[in-house]
């Protein structure tokens, strides 16, 4: 009773979250609201157990990613977005086909059965992860690092200043 | 406890808003914050799915979507900073160019 009471005040935060994310017309507040959903998901993770990846949801999603939608969001001063022609159209057809397809999905799960989960159904503490990723997932997670690297070097060569001011010289 | 076809539920509700986002949304920032939350969706299913079938294989990848998701915010935000530069926009209906 107490987890499924649970399970639905962390998932109204999430879908509210998401909403508002929606209406909200100034990139802080989707921001900000985005910060809800993370955090409410890391709720819901408690709940199935996995403790690992419910604290780096909130470590590396609410805390280090939305840390930098924020910076940027401030850095380049990005005000309410303006309405144009496209926006509509995508809102006229966009809108009711997600609707539609949602409920399909909803109804369609409602009806098959599903076995039911336990609150804690599976421990996901940090040592066992650890251990699974440095044994079974040990070639993935050493082109992870790699992965993370090229991102690194693929952001400073693409904000940097210089790149642009090379490239306005070529074309003037 | 708590039938699993909620969780999913909730995960696609959680994606649906995301391609929302995507779609209506015309702010380049507010776009990729869509994006994000559609990658949170699948994260709540992956977990979902790990916990009925025992398997933690599923909180692992779980794992390498967020390593992902923070390289891809990394070089997207960039992207978005040096489309700024050059059109002093964030609308994306005016960045209709792939030349910057």
């Amino acid at each position: 009773m107490l987890h499924l009471l649970l399970f639905l005040v962390f998932g109204f935060a999430c879908v509210a979250g998401a909403i508002n994310l929606l209406v909200q017309r100034h990139p802080i507040n989707s921001a900000l609201s985005l910060v809800v959903v993370m955090g409410s998901l890391a709720g819901e993770y408690l709940l199935l157990g996995a403790e690992f990846v419910a604290a780096i949801q909130v470590i590396v999603y609410a805390g280090a990613i939305m840390v930098l939608f924020v910076f940027v969001i401030m850095l380049l001063n990005a005000g309410e977005e303006e309405r144009t022609r496209g926006s509509r159209v995508a809102l006229l057809l966009g809108l009711p086909g997600m609707l539609i397809g949602s409920v399909l999905v909803a109804w369609l799960l409602e009806r098959s059965p599903t076995p039911s989960v336990a609150a804690g159904a599976l421990k996901g503490d940090p040592q066992t992860i650890g251990w699974l990723l440095f044994h079974n997932y040990l070639l993935p997670f050493e082109v992870t690092s790699i992965l993370v690297l090229i991102a690194i070097i693929g952001a400073v060569v693409l904000a940097s200043p210089a790149r642009m001011e090379a490239s306005a010289k070529k074309e003037g | 406890m708590v039938p699993l076809s909620y969780y999913l539920i909730l995960s696609g509700i959680l994606f649906a808003c995301g391609v929302t986002g995507f779609l209506i949304k015309r702010n380049i920032i507010t776009i990729f914050m869509s994006i994000e939350l559609m990658l949170n969706g699948v994260n709540l299913s992956f977990v979902a799915f790990a916990a009925q079938w025992g398997a933690l294989s599923g909180q692992v990848f779980v794992f390498f979507v967020m390593v992902v998701a923070a390289a891809e915010a990394a070089v997207g935000l960039a992207i978005i900073i040096a489309v700024f530069r050059t059109r002093e926009t964030l609308n994306v209906d005016y960045v209709n160019l792939l030349k910057l």
